[in-house]
């Protein structure tokens, strides 16, 4: 009798998870193709084929395809720093890693427009030299590298602080040198780990938009980046084409998590093995 | 096999490895202090300590993994510490084996030969080759395809063994070689690394803190303390003329009493006996062990000791007794004391070291 009442509890508490989820997940994910789809496939690709949602769409490949390695590289950097290393600052460090995570995405645009906008800091001295930062494609670039900039290291420090620094040590008494070793020893042991955060950092970098939008200065087919050219179709009443251009976004997200599920299920075993080990 | 190793300077082949004066501080903590140490050529030398008193440190500056703060180290005539860890060629073997986790068994020993300059690198045939010697020594054969994650503590223990042979290193170094393991794997695996050492020829030190370990598998023990050498001895002679009051207690059981020496003569817990020829006068600390005692029944000439328990079994009986204020067991003949009884006890020979 306990295990049934106990079993109907499940059933309930199964059931509005089911419920919130769609209400929140599914259902407004559906009413995004919904709308893009309202006129007929022809409206919909008609509003995909327009230049600006295409330079968009180019701006946003450009912006992932240059912020995600950079913070691969420097997440790879931060971890090994950290996991490997006792030094002075090293918890300072840690807490500055994670300060994108904490501070709003507005304010990371901010900080950008004080530094090298008109009356910023530095922008004297960039309009002296002729560099346009904000309102421009740099700009762009600088906001969504500080907003992602947590992702990977996030995701490799716990790891390689867990796995320590004995097997380089081992690697470096057989002779190997640093490079072998880094490249032999350290970046195998945690190539799953590594590709688990390029792929989260890959999905915020290509959706970000409250950083993106305080320096890109909107100007269409020039600085704008997919969810940023969603807003301003939206604000023109141009539904269509503003869940049209959604679905795109919508879609890049659906893959990063199909390719997280996919590598979560397929790498199961190794990542495990890898953790327990 | 990597039987031989290479010498480079045949002078020195006798005592191949010189450590001189070694010294080495984190902060404010000395790990060794002016350690200085010889390792004849295939020699099986154990450094033996409580934690924390430099032998693990010792180690990894052999290695090339920490660097003294003063001193020399030589093999063979040659500057170990001029020169990085990855060209010194020494083999070591780490106290969680720290086995490559991604790679095979097979790739793992081959790590060592496939890592080194082009020039002096085996063919993938000669590699192979090795790596099938190697696991045929350590009792391995057919587990080249497994990964760490799928071998027992002793499965991994040998293949980190095999991993360092296979470098043909000029030494080898062992990280407390059985502290993961439990008691029985570590009786079998202590006799064959004995064996695999005397197949091998190779000077090889071990890092333990298990006395008896120690004492039972190597040539000679090195005893650390606090950064100090007690004493580098042969086991028999570290058991029996111990060289402090320290190394006596680390090494075994027995009675260590607080004593006076004046006018020749030795006064302990009451009992006065002529102090053996050229000591000097002065507090002492008086040693004896278990089996160099002998209990009599009171009153005869000897330590007051007040029987506490007795325990027989079959023709001699285990006693427990008081002496001093400390509590002692040793073994006696047969004998009808009981518990409460007041008896003397006379060591047949005893070590005394000045405080």
């Amino acid at each position: 009798m306990n295990a049934r009442r106990l079993s109907a509890g499940r059933l309930a508490l199964i059931a509005s998870a089911l419920i919130a989820l769609s209400l929140i997940v599914v259902l407004p994910l559906a009413m995004v193709f919904h709308e893009a789809l309202r006129q007929g496939a022809g409206a919909y690709v008609a509003a995909l084929a327009e230049p600006d949602a295409w330079a968009a769409m180019r701006l946003t490949l450009l912006v992932a395809a240059i912020s995600v390695p950079l913070n691969a590289v420097f997440g790879l950097a931060a971890a090994w720093t950290i996991a490997k290393f006792e030094f002075r600052g090293r918890s300072l460090l840690v807490t500055l890693i994670d300060l994108p995570f904490s501070i709003s995405p507005v304010v990371s645009g901010l900080v950008w427009v004080l530094l090298f906008g008109v009356n910023g800091w530095l922008g004297p001295l960039m309009q002296e030299l002729g560099i346009r930062v904000i309102f421009n494609i740099t700009g762009v670039i600088l906001a969504t590298l500080l907003v992602t900039l947590p992702f990977v290291a996030r995701e490799l420090i716990p790891l390689m602080e867990q796995q320590g620094g004995d097997e380089e040590t081992a690697a470096i008494t057989l002779g190997a040198g640093p490079w072998t070793t880094f490249f032999r020893v350290t970046l195998p042991n945690v190539k799953w780990g590594l590709l688990y955060g390029v792929l989260l950092c890959n999905a915020r970098a290509m959706g970000e938009f409250g950083a993106v939008s305080v320096v890109s200065g909107h100007i269409r087919g020039l600085t704008n980046t997919l969810p940023l050219h969603v807003e301003i179709l939206y604000n023109e009443y141009d539904f269509v084409g503003a869940f049209a251009v959604a679905t795109v976004l919508a879609g890049l997200a659906l893959v990063t998590l199909g390719l997280k599920s996919a590598l979560e299920w397929r790498h199961a075993g190794e990542l495990a093995a890898v953790r327990r080990h | 096999m990597p039987a031989s190793s290479p010498r480079s300077g045949d002078t020195d082949a006798a005592m191949p490895l010189i450590v001189d004066n070694v010294c080495k501080r984190f902060g404010d903590h000395v790990a060794l202090d002016g350690v200085s140490l010889e390792a004849r050529q295939g020699e099986f030398l154990a450094l033996l300590g409580p934690s924390g008193s430099g032998k693990t440190t010792l180690l990894r500056v052999l290695a090339g993994l920490e660097r003294p703060d003063q001193g020399a180290v030589t093999f063979a005539g040659e500057d170990l510490l001029a020169m990085d860890a990855r060209a010194r060629r020494i083999g070591m073997v780490f106290q969680h084996y720290a086995l490559f986790r991604h790679m095979s068994v097979a790739q793992n020993i081959a790590f060592g030969l496939e890592v080194r300059p082009a020039r002096s690198r085996p063919a993938p045939s000669e590699i192979r080759k090795r790596v099938e010697r190697l696991l045929e020594l350590v009792q391995l054969q057919g587990l080249g395809g497994r990964y760490p994650a799928q071998l027992s503590g002793g499965q991994r223990q040998r293949v980190a063994l095999a991993r360092a042979l296979a470098i043909e290193p000029r030494m080898l170094l062992l990280d407390e070689p059985f502290g993961a393991l439990d008691a029985r794997v570590r009786r079998d695996l202590r006799a064959w690394l004995r064996q695999i050492h005397d197949e091998t020829g190779l000077t090889t030190i071990f890092v333990t803190h298990d006395q008896e370990e120690a004492m039972d598998l190597a040539d000679r023990v090195a005893i650390l303390r606090d950064g100090r050498l007690e004493q580098v001895d042969t086991p028999d002679r570290i058991y029996d003329s111990p060289a402090s009051a320290f190394v006596f207690s680390f090494v075994g059981e027995g009675v260590q009493l607080p004593g006076h020496v004046a006018d020749g003569v030795l006064s302990a817990a009451g009992w006065r006996t002529p102090a053996p020829a050229g000591t000097a006068a002065g507090e002492v600390t008086v040693s004896f062990r278990g089996e160099c005692a002998d209990l009599l029944p009171a009153p005869a000439d000897g330590l007051p000791a007040r029987i506490l328990a007795v325990s027989r079994r079959g023709g001699s009986s285990r006693v427990t007794c008081e002496i001093g204020g400390q509590t002692f067991t040793l073994e006696a003949p047969k004998t009808l004391m009981a518990p409460g009884v007041e008896a003397r006890l006379i060591p047949r020979s005893l070590t005394l070291h000045p405080k």
